[in-house]
C-alpha cells in the first residue's frame, strides 16, 4: 500500500431534491497523505462539509471515485473517525459510556478496548470527569471527550468538521493546539474544514482553498511553520499566508 | 459569602453551601413566601366555589335537585360506601382505565417504533393514522359491543383505541425530530438502524414519551368513561350515566367528584414516574 490514505478523483456531487437539484461538488481530485494534517477553508456553503461526508463514505458520489486506505469508504469506515461541529455527546450516558458508544455501535468493545479508551481520557485530562454527565462539563471539555470518542476506536483517518467553531475563542486556541499535537504524535492523517483562516494555517500541513459552489480545489498553500499551533500564530509567515488565502477567497 | 448567618432555612430549598450569605437567605424566604401564597390561593379558591355551590342551593337560588350540593355529595358518598358499592364501581373503572393505559402506552409506542424503522411504511400510513385520529372513537362503539360484547372488554378496548392513536402520533413524532439530530453521529459510528434506535432514539425520546404518557392517561380516562355509558353495568360511568337517567343529581355529581380525583391521582402517579426516570438517566 502507499502512502495515499484518501484519493479522490474527478469526484462530482448533486443533490436531489423534488424541486431542484444542487452541484456541490465537481471535478474534485484531491489526495493526502498518510500523517498528513490537511486544512480546507472555502467560503460559506461551498460544500466542504460535502467533501467530508464523501471521505466518510456518509455520502455516493454522483460520478469519480472516493478511495480510502486503497478499498471503498464504506469499506474502510472502522478506520475513520469524524468529529462533528457539535459533540453531541448523549445527555443521559456518563462521559466514559460516551466515549465507548463508538467501540460498542463497532462490536469492539473488550477489555482491551475500554482500557485503552480510559488511557485516553486519561491523558487528555478527562480521567477524573468519566463518572459525570456531559452537562456537567464544559464546552471546551465536552469537545475534547468528543474527540476522544473519535480516538477511542483507533481510526487512522481523523475527518473533523469545524470542530472548534461552537467553542469561544480562547477554549479555541487551546483546543487547536491540543488536536494539533494529538494528531500529530499519534501519528494519525486528518482533514479538517474549517471557515476560519487562522485555524486552517495554525494547524495544517497544507491548506486547500475551496472555490465557490461547485466545490474544487482553487488553490493550495504548503505551510512551512514549525512548532505548535500556537507557536504557528505567532510565526512572520502566518501573516503572510493569512493575505495570501484571504485574497484567494474574496 | 457572609459566614454570620445562623437561621439556616428550613425548607426544602436549602442552600447547597453550608453558610449562604443574608441576600441570599432573604432570596429563599421570599421563595418560599411566594409558594405558601400560592397554597394559600389554591385551597380558598376551592373553599369558594364549595361555599358558593352549598350557598346557591340553600338559599335557594337555584334548587339543588338540579346542581346538588356538597353537602349532598358527601352524603351520596357516605351512602354507597356504607352500601358496600362504593368500592366495586370505584375499582372497575379504576382497573379498566390503567389496564387500557398500559397497554394502550405499550401498543401505541411499539407501532411508533416499527413506523420509525420503516419510513416507506409511515408514509403509506399516515393518512390512515389522521384519520383513525380524527375519528371519534365512540362512533366505534356499537361495532365493539357487536365485536368484543357488551362488557368490560369492550371499555378497554375503547379505552385502548382512544390512547393508542395519540399515543402512537405523539411518539412517532418525538422518535423523528430527536432521531435526526443524533442519526449523524450514529452514521459517522457506522451505526445500524437498530442500534440508533437503541442507543440513542429511543432514550433520546424518552421525555417525548412521558409526555404522551400523560396525554393519554386522560385518553383512558375518556375512554373508559364513554365505554361505561355505552355498555356497563359498574363502574363510575355507569354511576353518572344512571343518575341521569333517574335524575339523582346528588350521585352523578358524587361520582364526577370521584371521578376528578383519581384522574388527579393518575396524573400525578405518572408525573412521579417521569421524575424518577429522568434522575435514573441522570437528567434530574
Amino acid at each position: 500500500m502507499d502512502d495515499t490514505v484518501a484519493l479522490l478523483e474527478g469526484v462530482r456531487l448533486i443533490y436531489h431534491e423534488p424541486r431542484r437539484e444542487t452541484l456541490a461538488v465537481e471535478g474534485l481530485d484531491m489526495s493526502v497523505k498518510r500523517g498528513e494534517l490537511v486544512s480546507v477553508v472555502g467560503p460559506s456553503g461551498c460544500g466542504k462539509t460535502s467533501v467530508l461526508s464523501l471521505i466518510s463514505g456518509l455520502y455516493r458520489p454522483s460520478a469519480g471515485k472516493v478511495t480510502v486506505l486503497g478499498v471503498s469508504p464504506e469499506e474502510a469506515r472502522d478506520s475513520i473517525g469524524y468529529m462533528l461541529q457539535t459533540d453531541r455527546l448523549l445527555d443521559w450516558r456518563t462521559i466514559e459510556k460516551n466515549v465507548l458508544l463508538g467501540l460498542e455501535v463497532k462490536g469492539r468493545l473488550n477489555a482491551q478496548t475500554r482500557q485503552y479508551a480510559n488511557e485516553l481520557l486519561e491523558k487528555y485530562g478527562l480521567g477524573q470527569f468519566k463518572e459525570h454527565y456531559p452537562r456537567q462539563l464544559s464546552g471546551g471539555m465536552r469537545q475534547r471527550a468528543a474527540l476522544v470518542r473519535t480516538l477511542a476506536f483507533s481510526p487512522e483517518l481523523l475527518l473533523l468538521d469545524e470542530p472548534f467553531s461552537a467553542l469561544d475563542y480562547q477554549t479555541r486556541l487551546i483546543l487547536e493546539d491540543e488536536v494539533r499535537s494529538i494528531i500529530k504524535r499519534g501519528g494519525y492523517t486528518a482533514v479538517l474544514v474549517t471557515h476560519d483562516i487562522s485555524e486552517a494555517i495554525a494547524m495544517g500541513d497544507r491548506v486547500l482553498v475551496f472555490s465557490n459552489r461547485p466545490a474544487r480545489i482553487k488553490r493550495e498553500f504548503s505551510v512551512d511553520i514549525t512548532g505548535s499551533a500556537l507557536e504557528r500564530r505567532a510565526a512572520a509567515d502566518f501573516r503572510r499566508l493569512f493575505d495570501e488565502i484571504w485574497r484567494e477567497l474574496y | 459569602m457572609k459566614t454570620t448567618v445562623k437561621t439556616a432555612p428550613r425548607s426544602a430549598e436549602r442552600c447547597s453551601v453550608e453558610q449562604c450569605s443574608v441576600e441570599h437567605d432573604r432570596y429563599l424566604l421570599r421563595l418560599r413566601r411566594r409558594r405558601r401564597l400560592v397554597t394559600l390561593l389554591r385551597v380558598l379558591l376551592l373553599c369558594a366555589l364549595t361555599g358558593a355551590w352549598e350557598a346557591a342551593g340553600r338559599t335557594g337560588l337555584v334548587d339543588p335537585f338540579i346542581i346538588s350540593s356538597p353537602t349532598r355529595v358527601l352524603k351520596t358518598i357516605s351512602n354507597l360506601w356504607q352500601s358496600g358499592e362504593l368500592m366495586p364501581h370505584i375499582f372497575t373503572t379504576l382497573y379498566e382505565t390503567v389496564i387500557g393505559f398500559v397497554i394502550g402506552t405499550a401498543v401505541g409506542t411499539a407501532i411508533a417504533a416499527a413506523l420509525w424503522f420503516c419510513p416507506s411504511a409511515n408514509a403509506v400510513l399516515d393518512p390512515y393514522l389522521v384519520v383513525l385520529n380524527a375519528l371519534p372513537k365512540i362512533a366505534l362503539g356499537p361495532i365493539l359491543i357487536v365485536w368484543v360484547g357488551a362488557g368490560p372488554s369492550a371499555i378497554i378496548v375503547m379505552a385502548l383505541l382512544v390512547s393508542t392513536v395519540v399515543t402512537v402520533m405523539s411518539v412517532l413524532a418525538g422518535f423523528l425530530e430527536t432521531g435526526q439530530e443524533s442519526a449523524r453521529l450514529m452514521q459517522t459510528l457506522g451505526a445500524t438502524r437498530l442500534q440508533t434506535f437503541f442507543k440513542v432514539v429511543f432514550p433520546a425520546s424518552i421525555p417525548t414519551i412521558m409526555s404522551a404518557l400523560k396525554i393519554s392517561v386522560g385518553m383512558s380516562w375518556v375512554g373508559v368513561i364513554v365505554g361505561e355509558y355505552l355498555v356497563s353495568r359498574r363502574g363510575l360511568g355507569y354511576l353518572i350515566v344512571y343518575g341521569g337517567q333517574v335524575f339523582k343529581l346528588d350521585l352523578v355529581m358524587a361520582s364526577i367528584v370521584i371521578l376528578c380525583l383519581l384522574a388527579a391521582a393518575m396524573y400525578y402517579a405518572v408525573a412521579l414516574l417521569e421524575k424518577a426516570i429522568d434522575k435514573r438517566f441522570g437528567r434530574g
